[in-house]
Formats: structure tokens, sequence, C-alpha cells
């Protein structure tokens, strides 16, 4: 069981879950995902040939030593967390979550906020009714790897009508690149509930000879009227691989905000979904990106709208230096019978290295007539005049190119909810824009 | 030391093309010069040629501010040495404020550790904006983005008034505001007039000049400066036009390089 499992399938799958003694349900459901892993193709992104990534060491199961109390955290998790304290908080460590606050007035209103593993326990009706319905097992080889080896995970309830006031906040954090490292989130909002939720991912491996694959998934359920603002922010090493699907349904007049920083250091695919099924339902996708050294990145924002009235708008900025390659893709999708959508995209990116490389892909793809749709994509450096301006004021061209870069992705990094992790990603932000 | 600002014999081309053809102009503190003319004549070139705009090359001639040598400095190095252009297009920039942007062009002014303190600078800033009359809003909105032709022009006043430049250009600040506006913006210039800064107006028009006196007029064609005088030069220009100079010299196309 300690040895990183490379060979996978069927047993193996199950076997893990069995040594986890993981409820009879979830290890024959784990078996067939197991199965399927072997079966499927991997998916293709745009443009971004996945054949040279080692996507096959998937690690060995490597529990987190649990705490009772926010104090005996590891160092390095305490170090990453943002100073004020937002009173619930769920921390996973390696292969297991390790911690879990949740305040008493929270849990009173009927807010559930465990490990996706104790849920399979504790609540298997409302899990197995929304558990990767939205992110299916079947759609490609890495979301059957996922099914078949998830762990640790969150799951967030929010009952209706409950309005939570300060962002909930999970911290996803590796320090050994052989464990397995898989966290799976879902979050059901019911009826008129208001949630935000920040998600920061982050590692520190040193010198890893193993290849930390991080094959995550997030599925948000919000319900008619409901209002999800999801802020996510990733960024380990760059021996490590982010793979990160997002996924939200909603239902009438619902929302969700994403507010997503992909700033990992190394190669990564995220792909963020929304589907508008409700009429009226809403969707607001904001990703920023920085690409260093020679990573390879694939970032898509989707909107797919099924109910009438239904708006999405997706925005990814992104700055690209060295050798970094960055395929952006936005789709659109306008089903049939979705009349009066209104679908937005706008994908922009800022090159600052004549090798890097960064692709904009707007795809709109309309089966109704009755809707407006619209696209922005554009790539290109600093603008001169821009500098001009700022040194015409006396700020040198370093200063003004950096405010200029910053400013880039500052609509998306001030939309962030939590104070703490805003001057968290600035400095992010600082280091790897250099 | 008081302020003095010489250009002699500056010649400019963009692209290859000579569009300033050797301008002479002296300019001490506490002095207002206005130079006149028609569009295309090279007003905004000479602007841009004297803040140091990447596109403008110069070719010839000198431009010196209390003795040092403008031209051999980057453009921020001449902003800092005491140039202020306030320009007839102002860029956008998304992502920084209004406030931000400001204190990075004063502290950019001060020595490493000597910043200026976040408190002081505010207050600085409210007080001038409520002299022109700018919503507050506006520290915080992103630089010049969404903003109206009038708004982007007090913002650029607002910034000389925080950057206490030694000489002034202002590049058609006039242009696109009402006659509101326009009283605002002047008297923000008017209170700014002192011993030791010198303005340089460029405009079209003569409605400025009631609201700032301007000491010397300056009339540009053919990107030469072909007139001098007092005020009642720019008020026999708003009252005739050019034809008459162009009569006096000679001149049949004002323009420079348009073709």
């Amino acid at each position: 069981m300690s040895t990183p499992t490379t060979s996978f399938g069927r047993d193996a799958a199950a076997a893990i879950a069995r040594s986890k003694n993981e409820p009879d349900w979830l290890v024959a459901w784990r078996e067939e995902a197991g199965e399927l892993a072997t079966q499927l193709d991997l998916p293709k992104p745009e443009k971004l040939p996945l054949t040279r990534w080692t996507l096959d060491q998937y690690g060995a199961y490597r529990p987190g030593r649990a705490v009772a109390s926010k104090a005996d955290l590891p160092a390095a998790i305490s170090a990453l967390l943002p100073e004020e304290d937002s009173g619930t908080l769920i921390v996973q460590h390696n292969s297991s979550v390790i911690y879990t606050q949740l305040s008493d007035e929270l849990k009173a209103q009927g807010v559930i906020l465990t490990s996706l593993e104790d849920a399979t326990r504790n609540h298997e009706e409302l899990l197995r009714k929304h558990f990767m319905t939205a992110y299916a097992r079947d759609e490609h080889k890495l979301a059957a790897v996922h099914a078949a080896l998830w762990n640790g995970g969150v799951f967030l309830y929010v009952p209706r009508n409950v309005t939570i006031e300060t962002p909930i906040q999970a911290l996803l954090f590796a320090d050994d690149a052989e464990a397995t490292f898989m966290p799976h989130i879902l979050v059901i909002a019911e009826s008129n509930s208001r949630v935000a939720f920040v998600e920061q991912v982050a590692s520190s491996l040193d010198a890893a000879t193993s290849t930390l694959l991080h094959n995550s998934a997030v599925e948000v359920f919000a319900k008619s009227g409901a209002i999800v603002r999801y802020a996510a922010v990733h960024q380990m090493d760059a021996s490590a691989i982010d793979i990160a699907y997002r996924r939200a349904i909603l239902d009438s007049d619902a929302r969700i905000e994403w507010i997503v920083g992909d700033l990992h250091n190394g190669n990564s695919i995220t792909d963020t979904k929304s589907v508008l099924k409700g009429n009226g339902s809403t969707s607001d996708s904001k990703i920023i990106s920085v690409g260093t050294g020679n990573q390879r990145m694939s970032l898509t924002t989707q909107a797919v709208h099924f109910g009438r009235s239904t708006e999405s708008n997706m925005i990814t900025r992104a700055v690209m230096k060295e050798e970094a390659t960055a395929i952006i893709n936005g789709v659109t999708k306008i089903e049939k019978g979705a009349t009066k959508a209104n679908g937005q995209q706008t994908e922009k990116v800022l090159m600052l290295s004549p090798k890097a490389r960064g692709d904009a892909n707007p795809i709109l793809l309309i089966d109704e007539d009755d809707v407006k749709a619209g696209h922005a994509a554009s790539v290109g450096q600093v603008n001169a005049d821009q500098v001009y301006y700022l040194m015409s004021r006396g700020i040198s061209r370093k200063e003004a190119e950096r405010l200029i870069i910053h400013g880039f992705l500052d609509p998306v990094v001030s939309e962030i909810p939590l104070k703490g992790l805003r001057e968290q990603l600035h400095r992010i932000l600082e280091r790897k824009l250099g | 030391m008081a302020t003095e600002f010489e250009i002699r014999g500056l010649k400019s081309s963009i692209e290859g093309k000579e569009i300033l053809k050797g301008i002479d102009l002296n300019i001490k503190g506490g002095e207002v010069h206005a130079i006149m003319g028609p569009n295309g004549t090279g007003k905004s070139t000479l602007a841009s040629a004297l803040m140091g705009h990447p596109k403008y090359e110069v070719t010839d001639g000198t431009v010196t501010l209390n003795g040092e040598d403008v031209l051999e400095m980057a453009v921020d190095e001449r902003a800092r040495a005491g140039l202020f252009l306030a320009m007839q297009y102002p860029s956008e920039i998304t992502g920084v404020t209004n406030a931000d942007f400001l204190r990075s062009a004063i502290n950019a002014r001060r020595e490493e550790g000597n910043e200026i303190s976040l408190i002081k600078f505010i207050r600085q800033m409210e007080k001038k904006m409520k002299e022109l009359e700018m919503n507050p809003e506006f520290m915080h909105r992103y630089l010049n983005e969404g903003f109206s032709g009038g708004e982007k022009k007090r913002n650029e006043i607002l910034q000389m008034m925080l950057l206490e430049p030694k000489l002034v250009i202002l590049d058609e600040i006039d242009s696109g505001l009402d006659i509101d506006a326009l009283r605002i913006v002047a008297e923000g210039v008017n209170a700014m007039r002192a011993e030791d800064r010198g303005f340089l107006i460029i405009t079209h028009y003569q409605r400025l000049l009631n609201y700032i006196t301007p000491d010397h007029v300056h009339v540009m064609m053919q990107g030469r400066i072909v007139k001098s005088g007092g005020p009642e030069l720019a008020q026999r220009l708003e009252a005739e036009g050019y034809d008459w100079v162009k009569e006096e010299l000679g001149i049949v196309d004002e323009t420079v390089g348009q073709a």
C-alpha cells in the first residue's frame, strides 16, 4: 500500500477503498471507476498534447495527521492561512483531511462542513444525489482516475434561505510527492442560500523525484435562487501537475461567481464550466494566470445555456513570461430553447517574452436564434503609450511596467472575497511576475 | 534657482518625416507662454518631443531646463527634473487606481525610505480634487478608465497640482471642455502660477486665454514659430482668424508633414 500506484485498475481501486474502510457502495463505485480508467482515453485539450506529461503516477494513500485545534496544524500549513480567522476552515494534508472547524452558529442553522470521506458515511443520500453528476467519471481517463482515487475532500451543505457572511475556507496542501493528492470539493447550496467559498491549493515539495499529480475536481450545485461565490487560488511547486475540473449546475435564478487564480508553477489543465440549467440563472467567471519558465497550461472556461433568459460572462486574463505556453479556450454554448440568453466572453493575454506563447480561442456554439452572444480576444505586449504616460509622471520604466502588468490582473485579484487571501495573491503575483 | 527653460533650434521627425523645423523659445519662471495655430502645424509634436515620446525623434537642437540637458534624459528623468505635460489624449490604464498611480509618481521624486505617508497623500489628493470639483470616487477608479473627455482633462490638472512641476506644458487642455470645466481647469492653472514655474500652453482657441492671461503668444505654422507677441496677438487671432498671418508671411499651406 505504500508503493506509489503506477499500474492501476479495478482491483487496485477497490483495494485502496477497502483499506480505508469505505462504505460498500463506494468500494463498488470506485471499482467501476478503476475499470473505466483502464478503458478511457486522456482528455485532448485544444493544441496541447499531453503525451509527454507524467499522468500515470498516482502516489500512495498517505493521510496527514489529524489535529484537534488550529494551533496544532503543521507550521507549513499555518503559514499559508490568512491571518484573519474566518471561523470556518477545512484543511487537507496530502491524502486526508486533518482539521475541520465550523462555528456553532452555522451548525445550528444546519450547515454541514466535513471531509467528503466523512460525508460518504454520514450524508450518503445527499452526497450520492450530487457527487460526480456534474463531472462524470466517464468523461475521460483523468475523471475516472479521480473517481477511483479521490481522497480527503470537502463537503459543504448550505440549507435553504441560509446566508453565510464570512467565506468558508478550504486549504489543500501537499508536501509528499508520493502521496495521492486528489481532493474533491462538493458544494450544495439549497434554494435562496448564499455562500462564499475560498479554496487554496499549495505544496511544499523539495527536489521531488516523483511527479505530484493533483487530480482534483469541484462540483457546485446552486439550487433555485442560490448565490455561490467560489474563489480558488492554486500555486504548487513546478514539479507538480495541476488538474482542476470545476463544474457548477445552476437551477432557476441561481448564480455562480468563479474567481480563480490559476497560478500554479508547473503544467496544468483547468476547466471551469457553468451549466445554466434553470431559467434566469447567471454565471460570472474571472480567471487569471501567470505562466513562467517552460510550463504548459490549458485554461478553459465554459458556459452552457439551457434555461431561458440566462446570462453568462467569462473573462480570462493571462500574463506569459519566459518560455511558458498557455492555450486559453472560452466556450459559450447556447442550446436550442434557451431564448433571450446572453453569453459574453473575453480572453486577454499579455506577452512579456518573445519565446512565450499565448493562444486565445473564443468559441461560440449557438443553437437558438433569439439570443445575444459576444466575444473579444486579444494577445499583445505591454502598451508603449501606457508606459510613456506613466513615465511622463516620473515613474521609472520598470515600475511603470510593473504597475501595468499587475493592473492587468487586478480586475480579478480585487474580487477575491477574503482580504488575507487577496494579500497572499499579491505576494504570489509579485513573486511570479518578478 | 529661478526656472529657465530654453529651446534652441529644435527639429523633430516622426517616421522620418520632419515636423519641427527649428523651434526657439525661452520660458522663465513666472511666465506663461501660449502657442497657437491651426491644426497640423506641429504644436502637439512640440509637446511630445519635449516630453520625449518614443515616436518622435529629435534630429537637431537643444533643450535645457535650468542648464540641464533635457534631451539626454529618459522620459521619467525629464519628469523628475520638473517637466510636466498635460496630454491631449491621456492613456487609460486598467487595474491601476488613480490614487496608486499618483502616489507612485510622488514617491518616484522622493528618496527611498522617505515615501509620502498614505494619510498625508490622501489628504492632499482629496483637497486638490475638491478644488477641481472632482467626484472623490475618482480617487479609487482605474486611471482614466471610463472617464469622460472633461474628466480626463481635470485629472491631468490634478496630477500637475500634486506633482508641482517647474515647467508645465498644457497640450490642448481646453479641447472637449464645456465652459464650467474650462473655468475650473483655468483656475487650477492660475492657482499654480508662481515665480519658479513656467507654463507653455498649446491651444487652437483663444477662449482658454480669457481665463489664463499669457505673457507671450506665439503662432506656429509649418513647424516653426512664425510670429510672437503679447496677449493682444491672441485677441486678434480670435477676432480675425489666421488668414492675415498667412498673408503677411506669404504662407499658402500652414500645415506640416500631413501629406
